[in-house]
Protein backbone atom coordinates (compact mmCIF):
# COMPACT_ATOMS: atom_id res chain seq x y z
CA UNK A 1 0.00 0.00 0.00
CA UNK A 2 1.82 3.32 -0.94
CA UNK A 3 1.21 6.68 0.39
CA UNK A 4 -1.76 8.95 -0.86
CA UNK A 5 -0.98 11.39 -3.23
CA UNK A 6 0.36 14.73 -1.70
CA UNK A 7 -3.01 17.59 -2.07
CA UNK A 8 -0.58 19.63 -3.23
CA UNK A 9 0.50 17.67 -5.91
CA UNK A 10 -3.52 16.60 -6.72
CA UNK A 11 -4.07 20.04 -6.96
CA UNK A 12 -1.41 21.03 -9.58
CA UNK A 13 -2.60 17.74 -11.41
CA UNK A 14 -6.15 19.74 -11.61
CA UNK A 15 -5.29 22.35 -12.57
CA UNK A 16 -3.47 21.62 -15.54
CA UNK A 17 -6.40 19.22 -16.20
CA UNK A 18 -9.07 21.61 -16.06
CA UNK A 19 -6.65 24.42 -18.42
CA UNK A 20 -6.78 21.71 -20.92
CA UNK A 21 -10.36 21.03 -20.55
CA UNK A 22 -11.74 24.69 -20.29
CA UNK A 23 -9.40 25.13 -23.37
CA UNK A 24 -10.49 22.12 -25.42
CA UNK A 25 -14.30 22.58 -25.05
CA UNK A 26 -13.74 26.75 -24.84
CA UNK A 27 -12.52 26.51 -28.17
CA UNK A 28 -14.86 24.05 -29.68
CA UNK A 29 -17.57 25.47 -28.27
CA UNK A 30 -16.90 28.92 -29.44
CA UNK A 31 -16.32 26.67 -33.14
CA UNK A 32 -19.70 24.96 -33.30
CA UNK A 33 -22.13 27.87 -32.08
CA UNK A 34 -20.40 30.02 -34.71
CA UNK A 35 -20.79 27.44 -37.40
CA UNK A 36 -23.51 25.88 -35.71
CA UNK A 37 -26.01 28.65 -35.32
CA UNK A 38 -25.91 29.36 -38.89
CA UNK A 39 -27.03 25.59 -39.46
CA UNK A 40 -29.76 26.11 -36.96
CA UNK A 41 -30.65 29.41 -38.89
CA UNK A 42 -30.67 27.88 -42.27
CA UNK A 43 -33.01 24.69 -41.07
CA UNK A 44 -35.42 27.02 -39.50
CA UNK A 45 -35.39 29.20 -42.91
CA UNK A 46 -35.88 26.27 -44.95
CA UNK A 47 -38.33 24.78 -42.94
CA UNK A 48 -41.96 24.71 -43.76
CA UNK A 49 -43.56 28.12 -43.18
CA UNK A 50 -40.25 29.59 -42.78
CA UNK A 51 -38.99 32.69 -43.95
CA UNK A 52 -36.96 30.85 -47.08
CA UNK A 53 -39.41 27.49 -47.16
CA UNK A 54 -37.31 25.09 -49.12
CA UNK A 55 -38.25 21.65 -48.40
CA UNK A 56 -34.87 19.93 -50.72
CA UNK A 57 -32.81 22.05 -49.10
CA UNK A 58 -34.92 21.25 -45.72
CA UNK A 59 -34.67 17.71 -45.69
CA UNK A 60 -30.61 16.86 -46.92
CA UNK A 61 -29.67 19.81 -44.31
CA UNK A 62 -31.89 17.84 -41.67
CA UNK A 63 -30.27 14.34 -42.72
CA UNK A 64 -26.60 15.46 -42.32
CA UNK A 65 -27.78 17.32 -39.06
CA UNK A 66 -29.17 14.46 -37.81
CA UNK A 67 -26.55 12.00 -39.30
CA UNK A 68 -23.70 14.14 -37.05
CA UNK A 69 -25.69 13.44 -33.96
CA UNK A 70 -26.23 9.95 -34.19
CA UNK A 71 -22.35 9.61 -34.55
CA UNK A 72 -20.95 8.42 -30.82
CA UNK A 73 -18.20 10.76 -30.18
CA UNK A 74 -15.97 7.99 -29.44
CA UNK A 75 -16.39 6.89 -33.20
CA UNK A 76 -15.75 10.43 -34.34
CA UNK A 77 -12.83 11.23 -32.38
CA UNK A 78 -11.05 7.80 -34.34
CA UNK A 79 -13.01 8.16 -37.56
CA UNK A 80 -11.28 11.97 -37.71
CA UNK A 81 -7.63 11.35 -37.22
CA UNK A 82 -6.72 12.13 -40.43
CA UNK A 83 -8.64 15.41 -40.78
CA UNK A 84 -7.43 16.54 -37.78
CA UNK A 85 -3.67 16.28 -38.95
CA UNK A 86 -4.55 18.42 -41.56
CA UNK A 87 -6.08 21.10 -40.04
CA UNK A 88 -3.87 20.77 -36.58
CA UNK A 89 -0.84 19.47 -37.84
CA UNK A 90 -1.55 16.22 -35.94
CA UNK A 91 -3.47 13.93 -34.31
CA UNK A 92 -2.67 13.29 -30.85
CA UNK A 93 -2.87 16.26 -28.10
CA UNK A 94 -5.50 18.85 -26.35
CA UNK A 95 -5.58 20.74 -29.78
CA UNK A 96 -6.27 17.89 -31.57
CA UNK A 97 -9.45 16.77 -29.51
CA UNK A 98 -10.77 20.44 -30.53
CA UNK A 99 -11.61 19.18 -34.24
CA UNK A 100 -14.11 16.13 -33.48
CA UNK A 101 -15.12 17.82 -30.18
CA UNK A 102 -16.15 20.91 -32.87
CA UNK A 103 -17.54 18.17 -35.43
CA UNK A 104 -19.58 16.47 -32.90
CA UNK A 105 -20.92 19.36 -31.64
CA UNK A 106 -21.89 21.49 -35.01
CA UNK A 107 -25.22 19.16 -35.44
CA UNK A 108 -25.96 19.19 -32.13
CA UNK A 109 -26.03 23.24 -31.22
CA UNK A 110 -27.54 23.19 -35.07
CA UNK A 111 -31.03 21.18 -34.00
CA UNK A 112 -30.97 22.98 -30.39
CA UNK A 113 -31.06 26.55 -32.38
CA UNK A 114 -34.07 25.52 -35.09
CA UNK A 115 -35.95 23.78 -31.99
CA UNK A 116 -35.47 27.25 -30.29
CA UNK A 117 -35.90 29.70 -33.14
CA UNK A 118 -39.80 27.74 -34.09
CA UNK A 119 -40.70 28.91 -31.02
CA UNK A 120 -40.89 32.41 -32.06
CA UNK A 121 -44.46 33.35 -32.87
CA UNK A 122 -45.64 33.58 -36.69
CA UNK A 123 -47.27 36.82 -36.32
CA UNK A 124 -44.31 38.82 -34.37
CA UNK A 125 -42.17 37.36 -37.63
CA UNK A 126 -44.96 38.48 -39.93
CA UNK A 127 -45.11 42.00 -38.32
CA UNK A 128 -41.49 42.42 -38.98
CA UNK A 129 -42.04 41.18 -42.62
CA UNK A 130 -44.40 43.74 -43.07
CA UNK A 131 -42.39 46.83 -41.97
CA UNK A 132 -39.72 45.87 -45.08
CA UNK A 133 -37.64 44.60 -43.02
CA UNK A 134 -34.77 41.71 -44.82
CA UNK A 135 -34.97 38.60 -44.32
CA UNK A 136 -31.08 39.00 -42.50
CA UNK A 137 -32.54 41.99 -40.61
CA UNK A 138 -34.95 39.57 -39.32
CA UNK A 139 -32.82 36.60 -38.55
CA UNK A 140 -30.69 38.94 -36.36
CA UNK A 141 -33.68 41.30 -35.22
CA UNK A 142 -36.33 39.14 -34.48
CA UNK A 143 -35.80 35.39 -34.80
CA UNK A 144 -32.09 35.42 -33.01
CA UNK A 145 -32.92 38.75 -30.14
CA UNK A 146 -36.41 37.37 -29.59
CA UNK A 147 -34.80 33.43 -28.64
CA UNK A 148 -31.53 34.95 -27.33
CA UNK A 149 -32.45 33.81 -23.24
CA UNK A 150 -33.07 30.02 -24.85
CA UNK A 151 -29.93 30.48 -26.89
CA UNK A 152 -27.81 31.05 -24.46
CA UNK A 153 -28.90 28.36 -22.36
CA UNK A 154 -28.30 25.92 -25.43
CA UNK A 155 -25.20 27.21 -25.46
CA UNK A 156 -24.62 25.76 -21.83
CA UNK A 157 -26.11 22.50 -22.49
CA UNK A 158 -23.58 22.14 -25.12
CA UNK A 159 -20.88 23.09 -23.04
CA UNK A 160 -21.61 20.73 -20.32
CA UNK A 161 -22.28 18.15 -23.34
CA UNK A 162 -19.06 18.63 -24.46
CA UNK A 163 -17.46 18.51 -20.91
CA UNK A 164 -18.84 15.20 -21.14
CA UNK A 165 -17.36 13.95 -23.97
CA UNK A 166 -13.69 16.06 -23.38
CA UNK A 167 -13.52 12.95 -20.83
CA UNK A 168 -12.39 10.15 -23.93
CA UNK A 169 -10.00 12.67 -25.16
CA UNK A 170 -7.66 10.67 -23.78
CA UNK A 171 -7.77 8.37 -25.92
CA UNK A 172 -5.72 10.24 -28.15
CA UNK A 173 -3.62 12.10 -25.53
CA UNK A 174 -5.93 14.71 -24.86
CA UNK A 175 -5.70 15.04 -21.05
CA UNK A 176 -8.34 17.28 -19.39
CA UNK A 177 -9.96 16.33 -16.35
CA UNK A 178 -11.76 13.08 -17.92
CA UNK A 179 -8.53 11.46 -18.53
CA UNK A 180 -7.43 12.58 -15.32
CA UNK A 181 -9.76 10.66 -13.55
CA UNK A 182 -9.66 7.76 -15.74
CA UNK A 183 -6.08 7.46 -15.70
CA UNK A 184 -4.42 9.06 -12.81
CA UNK A 185 -7.28 8.23 -10.50
CA UNK A 186 -9.23 4.87 -11.96
CA UNK A 187 -6.84 2.74 -13.88
CA UNK A 188 -3.88 3.62 -10.62
CA UNK A 189 -6.63 2.85 -7.86
CA UNK A 190 -5.59 6.17 -6.83
CA UNK A 191 -9.03 7.04 -4.86
CA UNK A 192 -7.89 10.43 -4.03
CA UNK A 193 -7.41 11.98 -7.35
CA UNK A 194 -9.89 10.01 -8.78
CA UNK A 195 -12.93 11.51 -6.41
CA UNK A 196 -10.74 14.67 -6.13
CA UNK A 197 -11.81 15.16 -9.94
CA UNK A 198 -14.82 13.72 -9.45
CA UNK A 199 -16.04 16.38 -7.02
CA UNK A 200 -14.71 19.19 -8.82
CA UNK A 201 -16.43 18.26 -12.08
CA UNK A 202 -19.78 18.71 -10.37
CA UNK A 203 -18.56 22.01 -9.07
CA UNK A 204 -16.98 22.95 -12.16
CA UNK A 205 -20.19 22.19 -14.22
CA UNK A 206 -22.78 23.49 -12.02
CA UNK A 207 -20.43 26.58 -11.87
CA UNK A 208 -20.51 26.95 -15.47
CA UNK A 209 -24.68 25.66 -15.55
CA UNK A 210 -25.11 28.78 -13.27
CA UNK A 211 -23.27 31.20 -15.63
CA UNK A 212 -24.88 30.76 -18.56
CA UNK A 213 -28.06 30.61 -16.46
CA UNK A 214 -27.66 33.89 -15.33
CA UNK A 215 -26.34 35.15 -18.43
CA UNK A 216 -29.97 34.20 -19.89
CA UNK A 217 -31.91 35.50 -17.48
CA UNK A 218 -29.80 38.91 -17.86
CA UNK A 219 -30.61 39.13 -21.87
CA UNK A 220 -34.84 38.17 -21.06
CA UNK A 221 -36.43 41.28 -20.72
CA UNK A 222 -39.39 39.52 -20.08
CA UNK A 223 -38.58 39.06 -16.39
CA UNK A 224 -39.26 42.65 -16.01
CA UNK A 225 -43.07 41.87 -16.71
CA UNK A 226 -44.11 42.16 -12.83
CA UNK A 227 -41.95 45.09 -12.10
CA UNK B 1 -55.78 55.66 -53.08
CA UNK B 2 -56.35 52.22 -52.53
CA UNK B 3 -57.93 50.00 -54.76
CA UNK B 4 -58.71 46.31 -55.23
CA UNK B 5 -59.63 44.42 -58.43
CA UNK B 6 -60.96 41.42 -58.83
CA UNK B 7 -58.65 39.22 -56.57
CA UNK B 8 -58.99 35.80 -56.07
CA UNK B 9 -56.93 33.04 -53.89
CA UNK B 10 -57.52 29.78 -52.72
CA UNK B 11 -55.97 27.16 -50.78
CA UNK B 12 -55.02 23.92 -51.98
CA UNK B 13 -58.70 24.41 -54.20
CA UNK B 14 -60.46 25.55 -51.59
CA UNK B 15 -61.34 28.84 -53.00
CA UNK B 16 -61.02 31.61 -49.86
CA UNK B 17 -61.31 35.19 -52.11
CA UNK B 18 -63.86 35.04 -55.15
CA UNK B 19 -62.84 37.99 -57.04
CA UNK B 20 -63.11 40.78 -54.54
CA UNK B 21 -63.36 44.32 -56.36
CA UNK B 22 -62.92 47.60 -53.61
CA UNK B 23 -61.87 50.43 -53.42
CA UNK B 24 -60.46 52.82 -50.49
CA UNK B 25 -60.72 56.93 -50.94
CA UNK B 26 -57.63 58.79 -49.45
CA UNK B 27 -57.94 59.97 -46.03
CA UNK B 28 -61.03 57.86 -45.36
CA UNK B 29 -61.50 54.77 -43.79
CA UNK B 30 -63.12 51.11 -44.93
CA UNK B 31 -64.50 48.65 -42.66
CA UNK B 32 -64.25 45.18 -44.34
CA UNK B 33 -66.91 42.71 -42.47
CA UNK B 34 -68.44 39.77 -42.54
CA UNK B 35 -68.96 36.19 -40.74
CA UNK B 36 -65.66 34.09 -40.18
CA UNK B 37 -64.40 32.40 -42.63
CA UNK B 38 -65.31 35.05 -45.36
CA UNK B 39 -62.11 35.72 -46.52
CA UNK B 40 -61.30 38.66 -44.30
CA UNK B 41 -57.94 37.58 -43.00
CA UNK B 42 -56.66 36.24 -46.55
CA UNK B 43 -57.55 39.76 -48.18
CA UNK B 44 -56.21 41.66 -45.65
CA UNK B 45 -52.77 39.66 -45.55
CA UNK B 46 -52.71 39.96 -49.42
CA UNK B 47 -52.81 43.86 -49.09
CA UNK B 48 -50.49 43.37 -46.68
CA UNK B 49 -48.09 41.84 -49.32
CA UNK B 50 -47.80 38.58 -47.10
CA UNK B 51 -50.14 36.62 -49.34
CA UNK B 52 -49.84 36.69 -52.99
CA UNK B 53 -53.02 36.42 -54.61
CA UNK B 54 -53.57 33.70 -57.40
CA UNK B 55 -54.68 36.69 -59.82
CA UNK B 56 -55.91 40.22 -59.80
CA UNK B 57 -54.48 43.39 -58.60
CA UNK B 58 -53.96 45.74 -55.34
CA UNK B 59 -53.30 49.33 -56.33
CA UNK B 60 -51.82 51.78 -54.48
CA UNK B 61 -51.70 55.14 -55.96
CA UNK B 62 -52.39 53.61 -58.95
CA UNK B 63 -49.22 51.05 -58.99
CA UNK B 64 -50.01 47.84 -59.20
CA UNK B 65 -47.99 45.89 -56.27
CA UNK B 66 -49.31 42.08 -56.41
CA UNK B 67 -46.16 41.07 -58.13
CA UNK B 68 -43.06 43.12 -56.77
CA UNK B 69 -40.03 41.21 -55.74
CA UNK B 70 -36.90 41.55 -53.73
CA UNK B 71 -36.33 45.64 -52.38
CA UNK B 72 -39.57 47.00 -54.37
CA UNK B 73 -41.38 44.69 -52.54
CA UNK B 74 -39.33 45.38 -49.21
CA UNK B 75 -40.33 49.35 -50.43
CA UNK B 76 -44.16 48.89 -50.70
CA UNK B 77 -44.25 46.83 -47.99
CA UNK B 78 -43.04 50.28 -46.12
CA UNK B 79 -46.04 51.82 -48.10
CA UNK B 80 -48.45 50.16 -46.13
CA UNK B 81 -48.47 50.30 -42.43
CA UNK B 82 -50.13 46.83 -40.87
CA UNK B 83 -51.39 45.99 -37.43
CA UNK B 84 -51.34 42.32 -37.45
CA UNK B 85 -54.03 39.89 -35.63
CA UNK B 86 -52.92 39.19 -32.49
CA UNK B 87 -50.32 39.91 -30.46
CA UNK B 88 -47.11 40.60 -32.90
CA UNK B 89 -44.62 42.92 -30.77
CA UNK B 90 -41.07 41.84 -30.04
CA UNK B 91 -41.03 40.66 -26.17
CA UNK B 92 -37.53 41.60 -26.38
CA UNK B 93 -37.47 45.56 -27.34
CA UNK B 94 -39.09 48.06 -25.79
CA UNK B 95 -42.42 49.88 -26.46
CA UNK B 96 -40.09 52.56 -28.20
CA UNK B 97 -37.99 49.69 -29.69
CA UNK B 98 -40.85 48.20 -31.37
CA UNK B 99 -41.86 51.34 -33.13
CA UNK B 100 -38.71 52.26 -34.39
CA UNK B 101 -38.60 48.86 -35.94
CA UNK B 102 -39.81 50.27 -39.56
CA UNK B 103 -37.45 53.44 -39.52
CA UNK B 104 -34.62 51.07 -38.80
CA UNK B 105 -35.89 49.08 -42.10
CA UNK B 106 -36.12 52.28 -44.07
CA UNK B 107 -32.89 52.61 -42.76
CA UNK B 108 -33.24 56.00 -40.95
CA UNK B 109 -30.68 57.57 -38.66
CA UNK B 110 -30.60 56.92 -34.74
CA UNK B 111 -31.39 60.93 -34.05
CA UNK B 112 -34.61 61.23 -36.79
CA UNK B 113 -35.84 57.72 -35.40
CA UNK B 114 -35.60 59.03 -31.91
CA UNK B 115 -37.87 61.86 -32.87
CA UNK B 116 -40.51 60.20 -34.76
CA UNK B 117 -40.87 56.97 -32.52
CA UNK B 118 -41.59 60.50 -29.82
CA UNK B 119 -44.12 61.32 -32.04
CA UNK B 120 -45.91 58.28 -32.57
CA UNK B 121 -45.81 57.73 -29.17
CA UNK B 122 -47.28 60.96 -28.55
CA UNK B 123 -49.97 60.49 -31.16
CA UNK B 124 -50.67 57.05 -29.47
CA UNK B 125 -51.27 58.66 -25.84
CA UNK B 126 -47.84 56.29 -24.48
CA UNK B 127 -45.11 58.72 -23.91
CA UNK B 128 -44.80 57.63 -20.55
CA UNK B 129 -45.00 53.82 -21.52
CA UNK B 130 -41.59 54.47 -24.26
CA UNK B 131 -39.48 51.97 -22.04
CA UNK B 132 -41.60 49.26 -20.87
CA UNK B 133 -41.45 45.76 -22.71
CA UNK B 134 -44.33 44.71 -24.10
CA UNK B 135 -45.23 42.15 -21.09
CA UNK B 136 -45.70 45.64 -18.86
CA UNK B 137 -48.57 47.07 -21.12
CA UNK B 138 -51.93 45.78 -20.99
CA UNK B 139 -53.85 43.93 -24.02
CA UNK B 140 -55.00 47.67 -25.27
CA UNK B 141 -51.39 49.08 -24.73
CA UNK B 142 -49.92 46.86 -26.57
CA UNK B 143 -52.19 47.14 -29.50
CA UNK B 144 -51.93 50.80 -29.75
CA UNK B 145 -47.96 50.21 -29.67
CA UNK B 146 -48.74 48.09 -32.59
CA UNK B 147 -50.85 50.97 -34.08
CA UNK B 148 -47.82 53.23 -33.93
CA UNK B 149 -45.33 50.59 -35.10
CA UNK B 150 -47.36 50.43 -38.09
CA UNK B 151 -47.45 54.18 -38.86
CA UNK B 152 -43.83 54.71 -38.10
CA UNK B 153 -42.59 54.78 -41.62
CA UNK B 154 -45.18 57.41 -42.80
CA UNK B 155 -46.90 54.73 -44.88
CA UNK B 156 -50.06 56.38 -47.05
CA UNK B 157 -52.03 53.09 -45.96
CA UNK B 158 -52.98 51.15 -42.27
CA UNK B 159 -54.38 48.00 -42.29
CA UNK B 160 -55.62 46.45 -39.22
CA UNK B 161 -56.99 43.01 -38.96
CA UNK B 162 -59.23 42.33 -36.08
CA UNK B 163 -57.13 45.22 -33.75
CA UNK B 164 -59.74 45.07 -31.03
CA UNK B 165 -61.18 41.59 -31.15
CA UNK B 166 -59.12 40.28 -27.93
CA UNK B 167 -59.94 43.70 -25.72
CA UNK B 168 -63.12 44.47 -23.44
CA UNK B 169 -65.40 47.73 -25.26
CA UNK B 170 -63.33 50.35 -23.29
CA UNK B 171 -59.93 49.38 -24.41
CA UNK B 172 -61.53 49.06 -27.67
CA UNK B 173 -62.53 52.72 -27.35
CA UNK B 174 -58.95 53.70 -27.15
CA UNK B 175 -57.98 51.95 -29.69
CA UNK B 176 -60.14 52.86 -32.14
CA UNK B 177 -59.48 56.80 -31.04
CA UNK B 178 -55.84 56.28 -31.91
CA UNK B 179 -56.65 54.50 -35.08
CA UNK B 180 -59.47 57.41 -36.17
CA UNK B 181 -56.48 59.92 -34.84
CA UNK B 182 -54.16 58.51 -37.41
CA UNK B 183 -57.27 59.05 -40.44
CA UNK B 184 -57.51 62.83 -39.00
CA UNK B 185 -53.96 64.16 -38.28
CA UNK B 186 -52.00 61.70 -40.43
CA UNK B 187 -54.39 61.91 -43.32
CA UNK B 188 -53.52 57.87 -43.81
CA UNK B 189 -56.01 55.61 -45.87
CA UNK B 190 -57.42 53.46 -43.61
CA UNK B 191 -58.72 49.65 -43.97
CA UNK B 192 -60.31 47.86 -40.99
CA UNK B 193 -61.00 44.14 -41.04
CA UNK B 194 -63.26 43.34 -37.94
CA UNK B 195 -66.18 40.77 -37.72
CA UNK B 196 -67.66 44.34 -34.58
CA UNK B 197 -70.09 46.40 -36.35
CA UNK B 198 -69.42 48.67 -33.52
CA UNK B 199 -66.34 49.16 -35.19
CA UNK B 200 -68.09 50.32 -37.78
CA UNK B 201 -70.15 51.85 -36.13
CA UNK B 202 -67.46 54.34 -34.70
CA UNK B 203 -65.15 55.21 -37.13
CA UNK B 204 -65.61 53.88 -40.56
CA UNK B 205 -66.68 56.19 -43.44
CA UNK B 206 -67.02 53.44 -45.77
CA UNK B 207 -68.19 49.49 -45.41
CA UNK B 208 -67.50 46.32 -47.39
CA UNK B 209 -69.42 43.21 -46.78
CA UNK B 210 -67.70 39.93 -47.60
CA UNK B 211 -69.11 36.87 -47.98
CA UNK B 212 -67.87 33.59 -48.88
CA UNK B 213 -65.06 35.12 -50.64
CA UNK B 214 -67.22 37.84 -52.56
CA UNK B 215 -68.00 41.69 -51.64
CA UNK B 216 -71.69 41.43 -51.62
CA UNK B 217 -72.74 45.18 -50.35
CA UNK B 218 -69.91 48.02 -50.61
CA UNK B 219 -70.31 51.54 -49.93
CA UNK B 220 -70.32 54.54 -47.47
CA UNK B 221 -71.89 53.65 -44.26
CA UNK B 222 -74.58 56.68 -44.25
CA UNK B 223 -75.68 55.87 -47.37
CA UNK B 224 -76.55 52.20 -46.93
CA UNK B 225 -78.23 52.62 -43.74
CA UNK B 226 -80.25 54.25 -45.57
CA UNK B 227 -81.26 51.71 -47.68
CA UNK B 228 -83.76 49.47 -46.01
CA UNK B 229 -82.67 46.32 -47.52
CA UNK B 230 -79.01 46.69 -47.12
CA UNK B 231 -77.41 44.42 -44.77
CA UNK B 232 -75.57 47.18 -43.22
CA UNK B 233 -78.52 48.79 -42.10
CA UNK B 234 -79.93 45.89 -40.17
CA UNK B 235 -76.69 45.32 -38.39
CA UNK B 236 -76.11 48.87 -37.64
CA UNK B 237 -79.44 50.11 -36.63
CA UNK B 238 -81.56 49.79 -33.60
CA UNK B 239 -83.65 46.64 -33.67
CA UNK B 240 -87.83 48.18 -34.39
CA UNK B 241 -89.34 45.12 -34.19
CA UNK B 242 -88.56 44.16 -30.33
CA UNK B 243 -91.73 44.72 -28.67
CA UNK B 244 -94.77 43.58 -30.76
CA UNK B 245 -96.90 46.15 -30.98
CA UNK B 246 -101.08 45.88 -31.49
CA UNK B 247 -101.18 47.39 -35.28
CA UNK B 248 -104.88 47.78 -35.08
CA UNK B 249 -104.47 51.26 -32.40
CA UNK B 250 -102.93 52.96 -35.91
CA UNK B 251 -104.17 54.04 -38.78
CA UNK B 252 -100.39 53.62 -39.96
CA UNK B 253 -97.45 51.99 -38.77
CA UNK B 254 -93.76 53.09 -40.60
CA UNK B 255 -90.21 52.55 -40.13
CA UNK B 256 -88.04 55.42 -40.58
CA UNK B 257 -84.41 56.22 -40.62
CA UNK B 258 -83.63 59.35 -39.39
CA UNK B 259 -79.59 60.55 -40.06
CA UNK B 260 -77.96 63.89 -38.34
CA UNK B 261 -78.37 66.32 -35.71
CA UNK B 262 -81.44 68.15 -37.06
CA UNK B 263 -83.66 65.21 -38.41
CA UNK B 264 -83.27 63.41 -35.70
CA UNK B 265 -84.07 66.33 -33.43
CA UNK B 266 -86.57 68.10 -35.20
CA UNK B 267 -88.42 66.29 -37.64
CA UNK B 268 -90.79 63.86 -35.76
CA UNK B 269 -92.45 66.76 -33.98
CA UNK B 270 -92.28 69.28 -36.58
CA UNK B 271 -94.44 66.64 -38.84
CA UNK B 272 -97.04 65.87 -36.28
CA UNK B 273 -97.18 69.70 -35.45
CA UNK B 274 -97.63 70.39 -39.43
CA UNK B 275 -100.52 67.49 -39.78
CA UNK B 276 -102.20 67.62 -36.85
CA UNK B 277 -101.22 63.95 -36.29
CA UNK B 278 -100.54 61.48 -33.55
CA UNK B 279 -97.40 61.05 -33.77
CA UNK B 280 -96.39 57.68 -31.74
CA UNK B 281 -92.86 55.95 -31.41
CA UNK B 282 -93.45 52.15 -30.87
CA UNK B 283 -90.04 50.69 -30.85
CA UNK B 284 -86.42 51.25 -32.36
CA UNK B 285 -83.67 54.03 -31.27
CA UNK B 286 -81.07 56.22 -31.16
CA UNK B 287 -77.30 54.86 -32.25
CA UNK B 288 -74.89 57.25 -33.37
CA UNK B 289 -72.52 56.63 -36.57
CA UNK B 290 -69.14 58.31 -35.86
CA UNK B 291 -70.36 62.20 -34.95
CA UNK B 292 -73.55 61.44 -36.50
CA UNK B 293 -76.73 60.31 -34.42
CA UNK B 294 -78.55 58.51 -36.80
CA UNK B 295 -82.07 56.80 -35.17
CA UNK B 296 -84.80 54.38 -36.49
CA UNK B 297 -87.59 54.38 -35.12
CA UNK B 298 -90.83 52.76 -35.69
CA UNK B 299 -94.01 54.95 -35.72
CA UNK B 300 -97.77 54.51 -35.60
CA UNK B 301 -99.69 57.18 -36.81
CA UNK B 302 -102.98 58.38 -36.03
CA UNK B 303 -105.04 61.02 -38.18
CA UNK B 304 -106.85 61.59 -41.66
CA UNK B 305 -103.05 63.06 -42.95
CA UNK B 306 -101.19 60.47 -41.71
CA UNK B 307 -99.90 59.45 -45.06
CA UNK B 308 -99.02 63.36 -45.82
CA UNK B 309 -97.03 63.44 -42.51
CA UNK B 310 -95.12 60.47 -43.53
CA UNK B 311 -94.59 61.81 -47.31
CA UNK B 312 -93.11 65.42 -45.72
CA UNK B 313 -90.98 63.57 -43.52
CA UNK B 314 -89.56 61.68 -46.96
CA UNK B 315 -89.11 64.93 -48.36
CA UNK B 316 -87.17 66.61 -45.41
CA UNK B 317 -84.54 64.29 -45.55
CA UNK B 318 -85.73 61.30 -43.64
CA UNK B 319 -85.92 57.71 -45.03
CA UNK B 320 -89.21 56.00 -44.49
CA UNK B 321 -88.21 52.40 -45.27
CA UNK B 322 -91.48 51.15 -45.18
CA UNK B 323 -95.13 51.39 -44.75
CA UNK B 324 -96.23 48.88 -42.62
CA UNK B 325 -99.87 49.18 -42.64
CA UNK B 326 -101.31 51.60 -45.17
CA UNK B 327 -99.88 52.16 -49.07
CA UNK B 328 -96.31 50.76 -49.07
CA UNK B 329 -93.74 52.67 -50.62
CA UNK B 330 -93.52 56.31 -49.04
CA UNK B 331 -90.28 55.89 -49.90
CA UNK B 332 -87.74 59.53 -49.64
N1 LIG C 1 -53.22 29.37 -45.06
C1 LIG C 1 -54.40 28.79 -45.34
N2 LIG C 1 -54.45 27.50 -45.75
C2 LIG C 1 -55.62 26.92 -46.04
N3 LIG C 1 -56.80 27.52 -45.96
C3 LIG C 1 -56.85 28.79 -45.57
C4 LIG C 1 -55.64 29.50 -45.23
N4 LIG C 1 -55.98 30.77 -44.88
C5 LIG C 1 -57.32 30.84 -44.98
N5 LIG C 1 -57.85 29.67 -45.40
C6 LIG C 1 -59.28 29.41 -45.65
O1 LIG C 1 -59.81 30.48 -46.40
C7 LIG C 1 -61.08 30.85 -45.92
C8 LIG C 1 -61.09 32.30 -45.47
O2 LIG C 1 -60.33 32.42 -44.29
P1 LIG C 1 -60.03 33.82 -43.62
O3 LIG C 1 -59.54 34.75 -44.66
O4 LIG C 1 -59.14 33.58 -42.45
O5 LIG C 1 -61.47 34.28 -43.12
P2 LIG C 1 -61.90 35.35 -42.02
O6 LIG C 1 -60.72 36.17 -41.64
O7 LIG C 1 -62.97 36.15 -42.68
O8 LIG C 1 -62.46 34.59 -40.86
C9 LIG C 1 -61.42 29.87 -44.81
O9 LIG C 1 -62.20 28.86 -45.36
C10 LIG C 1 -60.08 29.36 -44.37
O10 LIG C 1 -60.20 28.06 -43.88
MG1 LIG D 1 -59.70 36.58 -39.68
Amino acid sequence: MRSATPWSDVFSFLLEATGETLYMVGVSTVIATVLGVPVGVWLQLTAQGGLRPNAAVHRILGFVTDLGRSMPFIVLLVALTSVTRLIVGGSIGSTAVIVPLAVGAIPFVGRLVQNILSEVHVTVVEAAITTGASTLRIVRGVLIRESLPALINAIGVTVIALIGYSAMAGVIGGGGLGDLAIREGYQRFNDRILWSTVAWLAVLTTVIQFGFTRAARASDRRRHASV
Amino acid sequence: MITVENLTKSFQGVSALNGVTLDVEAGTVLGVVGPSGAGKSTLARCVALLERPDSGAIRVDGTDITSLDGSALRAARRQIGVVPQGDSLLRQRTAAGNIALPLESAGVPGPQRRTRVGELLDLVGLTDKAASYPDQLSGGQRQRIAVARALAANPSVLLADEPTSALDPETTGSVLTVLDRARAELGVTVLIVTHDMGVVRKICDDVAVLEQGRVVEHGKVLDLVNNPISRTSSALLPAVDLNPINESSYDRVADVVLVGFAAVGALLPEAAHRFGVELNIVGGGLTRLGETPVARFRLGLNGERSDSALEWIGEAGGAVQRSLKGPQGVAA
